[in-house]
C-alpha cells in the first residue's frame, strides 16, 4: 500500500541514528550530547513506525508511544543534572568531570 | 536374655570404670579411684568366673549376638561374641591377672599425680583387651587389637614430660601399627575369598580348602605379619625393650601378660587355617625359635632388670610361636598362661625392688636385698624357678609340653630350642643373684630406706607365687599319671585343625624322661654355673677390661637399633626435609603465592581502564554493544 519502500526508511534511520552515535563520542559540550541521544531515539521510532506501516501491526505505533514517554521523562532527569554539574563545576564540557580515577 | 547379659558386661565393666575416671579424673579422689579402678575388674573377673563355670550354658550356642553393626549387600559385620574354651581361657587371665595388677598399681602409683589417669588407661586397656578375645569375627579382634595398641602408647609415655619416654611410646606404636598393616591386609584377603569375617563361618568354609593352597598362605601370612608387630618377634621386636619406659605394672600387664600374648591368641584362634599352610607354620616356627635363641642371648649381658624381663618375654612368646608351629596348641596356650603368672610376678617383684631402692633399676647397684626384702625375694625365687623350668613349677610343665612335641617333629630343633632354654635359665639366675646375693653394691645412703613393699604390692606377689608354683596342675601330662586338664578342655577349639595335621611322630614316654632329664640337667648346671660366676666369684664384674668383640656386640643388642635407624629412620627423615625444603616451599607454596601475584598483577595492569573520562566510558560502551550485536550475528 506503501509507495515508499521500506529500504529508503531503513536508510534513512541508519545514517540519523550513526550521526546520533558520532555526536554523543566526539562532542563535549553535555547538552549537544544529550540532543545527539535524543537523534537516536527518533530515529528509532520513525523506523518502528514505518515498520508498523509496512506489516499493518498498530503494536509499533504503540510501542512509539511508550519509547515518548520514557524519552521525556529521561530528557527531564538529564537537564536536571547538566544544571548540577554546571551549578557545581561552572561549565558544561565533559572532560572537566575526570575525577573518579584510580 | 540373661546369658548375653551376663556376657556383655564382662567388657562393659572396665569401659564404665574408664569413662568415669577418664572424664573425672581431676575430680576424684584417689581412695575412690582405687576403688573404681581394680573393682570393675574385679567385676569382670567374677562374671567370667560365672561363665567359666557355666560353661556349657554360654557354649551352646556360642555366637553371642547383640547388635548388627555392618550390613551392607555381602559385607556382614554383626557385634558378636565367641564363647569357647579358648575365649573363657584368655579371659580369665586377661581379667585375673588384671585384677591382681590394679592392686598392686594402688600402691605403686600412690604418689603419682596421674593416678587417676593411670587407672583409666589401664581399664580402657582391659575393655579392648576383653573385645579382643571374646569377638566372633576378625573385625571386632581387630578394634580390640587396635584398642591395645592405643592404650600401649598412653601408658608408655604415662610420664608424658620426659622426651625419650614419649619416643619409645611412638616406636612402640609405629611398630605396631607396621604389623597392623599385614593384618588389614590378610582381613581383606580373607574376606575376598570367603565373603564373610565371621570365624565361624571362616572355619568352616576353610576346612574343604586343599593344604597348601596359595591364598591361606598368603592370609595366614599376612595375619602372622600382624602377629609379629604385636607380639614382638623378629624384626618387629625391638619396641619392646623401649616400652619399659613406662610404669611396672604397665610392663607387667601389658607387655607381659596380655597384650603381647594377642598374637599368639590370634594364631590359636586361626588354627584351622594354619594347619592348612605349612609353609607358614614352618615360617612361624623358625621366626619364633629365632626370636627366642636371639632375645635370650641379649638379656644374658643386659644390666636393667626391667630390660632383662623384657628380652626375656620376647623370648618366650618366640617360644609360644615355635609350639603353636609344631603343633603344641594345647602347650603354646598353656605356656601364655604360666608365662603370665610368673612374668607378671617377676616384673611386680622387680618393681618392688625398683620401689624399696628409690628408682634404681641396674642390678650391677643392687645386691643383698634377701634379707631386706624377705617377701619380694621368696616371690621373686619362685618366679625365677617358674620360668627356668623346674619341676614342679608351672613353667616346668608347659615348657616341657612345647620342648616334647619340637622334639617330634625335628630333634634339631629341640637342640635349639634347649639352647635357649639353658640361656633362659643363665640370665634369669643371674639376674637373682645379682639382685638378691651377697651384699649392696649401690650408694649406701641408699640403705635405711630399704624396707618391704605395702601390703598391697606384698599380697599380688604372693598370690602370682602360688599361681606360678602351683599352676602345673593346669595341665600334668599323661607322662606324670596326670589327665591333661587344660589339653582337654581347649581340644574343642582344635579338632579340626588335629584331624588336618594328624598323627605326628609324639616320643615314647621313655623319649619323653630322657629329654626332660636332659633339659633339667642343663638348666640346673646353668644354675650353677651362674652362682659361680656371680656369687662364688670375689671380683664381680670387671670393671676395666674391654670385653671381646662378640659381647661387645650381643651388649649393644646386636646393634638392631642403631641398623634400623641407618635403614629406615634416616632416609625417612632425609626424604621428609627433601619434600619439604624443596616441594613444599618452591612448588606448593609457589603455587599458592603465585596465584596471589597473578591476581595483583593483573589487577594493576586492567585498573588503567578507570580514566574517569566520561566520553571514554560512552565509547566502550558502544564498543561493547556492537561486539555482541556481532558476536549474535557470528554465533
Amino acid at each position: 500500500m506503501q509507495t515508499v519502500p521500506i529500504h529508503y526508511y531503513l536508510t534513512f534511520c541508519s545514517v540519523l541514528f550513526t550521526i546520533g552515535v558520532i555526536g554523543v563520542l566526539i562532542k563535549r559540550n553535555v547538552l549537544i550530547i544529550l540532543m545527539s541521544i535524543e537523534l537516536m531515539i527518533n530515529s528509532i521510532n520513525l523506523l518502528l513506525a514505518a515498520f508498523s506501516a509496512y506489516t499493518n501491526d498498530p503494536a509499533g505505533q504503540i510501542f512509539v508511544f511508550f519509547i515518548m514517554v520514557v524519552a521525556a521523562a529521561e530528557v527531564a532527569i538529564g537537564l536536571a543534572i547538566v544544571v548540577l554539574i554546571y551549578r557545581t563545576t561552572g561549565s558544561i564540557d565533559i572532560q572537566v568531570l575526570n575525577k573518579l580515577k584510580w | 536374655m540373661m546369658l548375653d547379659f551376663i556376657l556383655i558386661m564382662i567388657p562393659v565393666f572396665p569401659f564404665l570404670g574408664f569413662l568415669i575416671l577418664g572424664t573425672g579424673f581431676r575430680g576424684i579422689s584417689k581412695k575412690r579411684t582405687a576403688v573404681i579402678g581394680p573393682g570393675v575388674i574385679l567385676i569382670s573377673f567374677i562374671l567370667s568366673l560365672y561363665v567359666f563355670f557355666n560353661f556349657s550354658a554360654f557354649t551352646h550356642p556360642p555366637a553371642h549376638l547383640f547388635y548388627t553393626w555392618i550390613q551392607s549387600g555381602d559385607l556382614h559385620i554383626p557385634f558378636a561374641f565367641l564363647i569357647d574354651p579358648l575365649s573363657i581361657l584368655m579371659m580369665l587371665i586377661v581379667t585375673g591377672v588384671g585384677f591382681i595388677i590394679h592392686v598392686y598399681s594402688i600402691a605403686y602409683m600412690k604418689q603419682d599425680e596421674g593416678f587417676n589417669r593411670f587407672f583409666a588407661y589401664m581399664n580402657l586397656f582391659v575393655f579392648s583387651m576383653l573385645l579382643l578375645v571374646m569377638g566372633a569375627n576378625y573385625v571386632i579382634m581387630f578394634i580390640g587389637w587396635e584398642g591395645v595398641g592405643l592404650c600401649s602408647y598412653l601408658l608408655i609415655g604415662f610420664w608424658f614430660g620426659n622426651h625419650a619416654y614419649n619416643n619409645a611410646a611412638k616406636k612402640a606404636f609405629i611398630m605396631n601399627r607396621i604389623g597392623d598393616l599385614g593384618f588389614l591386609l590378610g582381613m581383606f584377603l580373607l574376606f575376598t575369598t570367603f565373603h564373610s569375617f565371621n570365624y565361624q563361618e571362616i572355619f568352616e568354609q576353610a576346612k574343604t580348602f586343599p593344604s597348601g593352597n596359595q591364598t591361606l598362605l598368603a592370609i595366614t601370612l599376612l595375619l602372622f605379619v600382624g602377629a609379629i608387630g604385636k607380639s614382638a618377634q623378629i624384626p618387629l621386636y625391638t619396641w619392646l625393650p623401649d616400652a619399659m619406659a613406662g610404669p611396672t605394672p604397665v610392663s607387667a600387664l601389658i607387655h607381659a601378660a596380655t597384650m603381647v600374648t594377642a598374637g599368639v591368641y590370634m594364631v590359636a584362634r586361626s588354627n584351622i587355617l594354619y594347619a592348612l599352610s605349612p609353609i607358614t607354620m614352618q615360617a612361624v616356627g623358625i621366626i619364633g625359635l629365632a626370636t627366642a635363641l636371639f632375645a635370650a642371648s641379649i638379656a644374658v649381658f643386659q644390666n636393667d632388670i626391667k630390660k632383662i624381663l623384657a628380652y626375656s618375654t620376647i623370648s618366650q612368646l618366640g617360644y609360644m610361636f615355635l609350639g603353636l608351629s609344631v603343633g603344641a596348641f594345647t602347650g603354646a596356650l598353656f605356656h601364655l598362661t604360666t608365662h603370665a603368672f610368673f612374668k607378671a610376678l617377676l616384673f611386680l617383684g622387680a618393681g618392688s625392688v625398683i620401689h624399696a631402692l628409690g628408682g634404681e633399676q641396674d642390678i650391677r647397684k643392687m645386691g643383698g636385698l634377701k634379707k631386706a626384702l624377705p617377701i619380694t625375694y621368696f616371690t621373686f625365687l619362685a618366679g625365677t624357678l617358674a620360668i627356668v623350668g623346674i619341676p614342679p613349677l608351672s613353667g616346668f610343665f608347659s615348657k616341657d609340653d612345647i620342648l616334647v612335641k619340637t622334639f617330634g617333629s625335628s630333634p634339631g630343633l629341640w637342640i635349639f630350642a634347649v639352647a635357649g632354654a639353658l640361656m633362659t635359665a643363665f640370665y634369669m639366675f643371674r639376674m637373682l643373684y645379682l639382685a638378691f646375693f651377697k651384699s649392696f653394691r649401690g650408694i649406701p645412703a641408699q640403705i635405711p630406706a630399704i624396707h618391704e613393699s605395702p601390703p598391697a604390692m606384698i599380697l599380688p606377689l604372693i598370690v602370682l607365687a602360688f599361681l606360678s608354683v602351683a599352676g602345673g596342675i593346669l595341665n600334668i601330662p599323661v607322662l606324670f599319671g596326670g589327665n591333661a586338664a587344660l589339653e582337654h578342655f581347649l581340644s574343642p577349639v582344635f579338632a579340626d585343625t588335629v584331624s588336618v595335621l594328624g598323627q605326628k611322630n609324639t616320643p615314647t614316654h621313655s623319649t619323653e624322661w630322657l629329654l626332660m632329664a636332659i633339659t633339667l640337667l642343663g638348666v640346673l648346671g646353668m644354675g650353677y654355673w651362674a652362682y659361680r660366676r656371680f656369687v662364688k666369684n670375689k671380683e664381680l664384674l670387671a670393671e676395666n677390661v674391654k670385653p671381646p668383640v662378640l659381647i661387645r656386640w650381643i651388649s649393644n643388642k646386636y646393634y638392631m637399633d642403631e641398623i634400623y635407624d641407618a635403614i629406615f629412620v634416616k632416609p625417612i627423615l632425609r626424604t621428609s626435609r627433601f619434600l619439604h625444603r624443596v616441594v613444599e616451599k618452591n612448588f606448593i607454596d609457589g603455587m599458592v603465592n603465585g596465584f596471589g601475584r597473578a591476581v595483583v598483577g593483573s589487577g594493576s595492569a586492567i585498573r588503567y581502564l578507570q580514566t574517569g573520562n566520561v566520553g571514554f566510558y560512552m565509547f566502550m560502551m558502544i564498543l561493547g554493544i556492537i561486539l555482541m550485536l556481532f558476536l549474535n550475528i557470528l554465533i
